[in-house]
């Protein structure tokens, strides 16, 4: 509570600021210091608290993109030197900790947050200070900053394909399954609209706390509607209690298959069942065949052991710092503003493919990939989408969209 | 039929899951006067101990049962831990302890997080518990009904302990009148030690049962810990008639809820009943004069 307060304190005095000195949008930055030989960034991520072990595995690939670009000469020719911070699973301390980051050590730019809830705690900050912010996970759109760089999905590059798999393999019937928060729900709201285009039918919708992992009663909801796939928007743990409840009655691949946006190549493996045959939709697994990803898996196993799975956001997260250095290269400065007016068009040749920077609404162009999880909990890409998708946050593309119509 | 079959099913294992938690809570207030929030989290080591357990018996359909004792033993020691160490020295303080053991609760789960990790591991349902039988529409698991058993084994266990065992006399002594039965030589010390193991043992033990649904996370027993307390005080203090009834209770009404809403909202509604009726009721489901636990 008290954090919150301070934080929302602090957000409200910078502001003020903002304000105080308006028109002189390069005063913010004038505190970046990019006259030695090195430049600093801010890597701000959960390493305590509920989301440490997810957010770690982002902080690791973000360490590596860091010494890859050092050994090959830096940025501009200067070696980055990170500067790291805990998030604590906490917005209210990703809120302070980015004003220290951007105020206090002058970073350049940040890498990291990962819950919408940390995302939306950053986005007065960074754009009260005119700094950057790099976010590495797919979240539900509706949103677009300038001084935030988006490289994980929105919802029009992950949820939008999983929905044109599903037609594409005859689906007439699907099952709402997620935890009762704004992902889930933001989501669920989009592929209903999508499936009344597409005649897919919405047999059930269901949500459960994120706290809460006894999923009994509603899948046996699922049992009773019998849908031809179940669209799974569960967070955290508590797809453990579901993936458990869905086999434990009877439910199977063969019945009723599941496709999941958040069990990866790390979550797979600890459902305490054998997830073979069920699909989840990414824009980047361990398995996709590129030099790109061959480089980057081996550079990574490398450097934290041959056991580590590599996932999307983590791929997202080691391309946003390689994007960072494109960005600065072209606009040949660390400016904000001068980063900002360079960034359409900007491209990276990534593990998941290439990817190109939308300079409209800083989000970049994924392609979307849908995989069958296999006996080695591993994704076998069985769908893709016909190239990399421009990303439309705010679904301006989608006649069928009408955000005001629950 | 299945309308009403479901949430009748899957209601009385979710209150028999309460059971075993409140029965330990139920015994240490009875007794003691201690509000252990720290309870949750020796459900969460029972959990763990599962977990463990199947890394050393690798054959699944042997480890649960070698976990049960494992795990009534590990949160036991864990519970006869934090009384000697911290409980003992603030007993009558009932807010204190209140205070301190949510401290411990913190430390237990960053604990677990440091040690096992903040996503969890899985615990593999043995062969013979994975499946269902189908009553009228509803493919009842037959975890669910091991959960249902596991309560009730708990509850004739811990009801022989009370009446027929020398320590069960000294228990009931104790709660009923402490100064007295000091005077007539029962060490009241050591019999709150005992109640206090046992307690945090039963803990572990539906930890186990817990975690054949969601596997282990740090974050475990604090789902459980609040419907635990409230299934205390709907109760009665110091009732085990009351926890029982109220325990199953409480399970079922909230899986009415939630096939007939949502589970956010079955939460919010069973909480307003038991308040409304707390209202009616202030001292529970039953009265007693003397705190007699049997």
């Amino acid at each position: 509570m008290t954090g919150t307060v301070l934080a929302l304190t602090a957000t409200l005095g910078l502001s003020a600021c903002g304000g105080s000195k308006s028109g002189e949008s390069s005063a913010a930055e004038s505190c970046v210091d990019t006259s030695g030989d090195t430049v600093k960034l801010g890597f701000l991520n959960s390493t305590s608290g509920a989301m440490a072990i997810s957010e770690q595995t982002v902080r690791d690939s973000l360490a590596l993109a860091a010494e890859e670009i050092n050994a090959s000469g830096g940025i501009l020719g200067k070696q980055i030197e990170p500067v790291v911070e805990d998030g604590a699973s906490d917005p209210a301390t990703f809120a302070e900790k980015i004003e220290k980051l951007l105020t206090g050590d002058c970073v350049a730019a940040v890498f990291g947050g990962w819950t919408s809830a940390s995302r939306k705690a950053m986005l007065p900050v960074v754009e009260a200070d005119n700094g950057l912010l790099f976010y590495p996970v797919q979240y539900e759109g509706l949103e677009a900053s300038k001084n935030i760089y988006y490289t994980g999905a929105t919802t029009n590059q992950q949820i939008i394909p999983a929905m044109d798999f599903l037609k594409s393999q005859g689906v007439k019937t699907l099952f709402l399954a997620g935890s009762d928060y704004v992902f889930p729900r933001t989501a669920n709201k989009i592929i209903k609209q999508y499936a009344a285009d597409l005649g897919i039918e919405i047999v059930g919708e269901e949500y459960v706390p994120l706290d809460d992992d006894d999923w009994t009663t509603q899948v046996a909801k699922i049992v009773a509607a019998k849908p031809d796939f179940v669209f799974n928007t569960i967070n955290g743990s508590s797809n453990v209690g579901f993936i458990k409840a869905y086999y434990e009655q009877g439910l199977s691949p063969a019945v009723s298959p599941i496709i999941s946006v958040s069990i990866a190549e790390e979550e797979a493996p600890a459902m305490g069942k054998d997830v073979t045959g069920q699909y989840a939709a990414w824009n980047y697994f361990q398995s996709v065949d590129s030099p790109a990803n061959a480089t980057f898996i081996k550079a990574f196993q490398d450097k934290y052991g041959k056991k580590r799975p590599t996932s999307d956001p983590m791929e997202a997260a080691y391309t946003s710092l390689y994007l960072y250095k494109s960005l600065v290269e072209k606009a040949d400065s660390f400016d904000v503003d001068k980063i900002n007016a360079a960034a359409d068009g900007v491209s990276f040749d990534a593990p998941e493919g290439t990817v190109t920077i939308d300079g409209e609404n800083h989000h970049i162009a994924k392609t979307g990939l849908i995989g069958r999880i296999n006996a080695d909990n591993q994704f076998d890409v069985v769908w893709s989408s016909d190239g990399p998708i421009e990303p439309d946050p705010f679904l301006k593309g989608y006649d069928w969209w009408d955000p005001s119509k629950e | 039929m299945d309308a009403l079959t479901t949430p009748l099913l899957a209601g009385t294992a979710t209150g028999a899951l309460l059971l075993i938690a409140a029965l330990g809570l139920a015994l240490t207030f009875g007794q003691m006067g201690v509000i252990n929030m720290a309870h949750g989290e020796f459900l969460m080591a029972g959990a763990y101990t599962a977990y463990l357990t199947q890394q050393v018996v690798t054959n699944t359909d042997l480890s649960i049962l070698v976990a049960l004792p494992a795990a009534f033993l590990v949160a036991g020691c864990l519970g006869l831990l934090l009384e000697v160490s911290i409980i003992a020295w603030m007993y009558r303080r009932p807010l204190d302890t209140l205070l301190v053991t949510v401290g411990v609760g913190l430390l237990l789960r960053q604990l677990a997080k440091d040690v096992f990790g903040a996503q969890g591991d899985p615990v593999h349902t043995p062969g013979w518990l994975d499946g269902n039988i189908l009553v009228f529409g509803y493919h009842w698991p037959y975890r669910q009904m091991f959960t249902i058993l596991l309560a009730l084994a708990a509850l004739a266990g811990l009801g022989a302990l009370l009446k027929y065992t020398s320590y069960g006399r000294r228990i009931r002594a104790t709660v009923q009148n402490r100064d007295l039965a000091e005077t007539m030589g029962v060490s009241t010390r050591s019999v709150d030690r005992v109640t206090f193991f046992v307690g945090s043992g039963l803990a572990g033990i539906g930890g186990v049962a817990v975690s054949l649904i969601s596997g282990t996370n740090p974050n475990l027993g604090t789902t459980y810990i609040i419907s635990a307390f409230l299934v205390v005080v709907a109760g009665g203090l110091g009732q085990l008639r009351g926890t029982v009834i109220a325990a199953f209770t409480v399970g079922i009404v909230t899986a009415f809820f939630t096939d007939w809403l949502s589970s956010s909202m079955a939460q919010v509604l069973t909480f307003a009943l038991v308040v409304v009726f707390l209202q009616a009721r202030p001292q529970g489901l039953f009265t007693v004069r003397t705190r007699g636990l049997a």
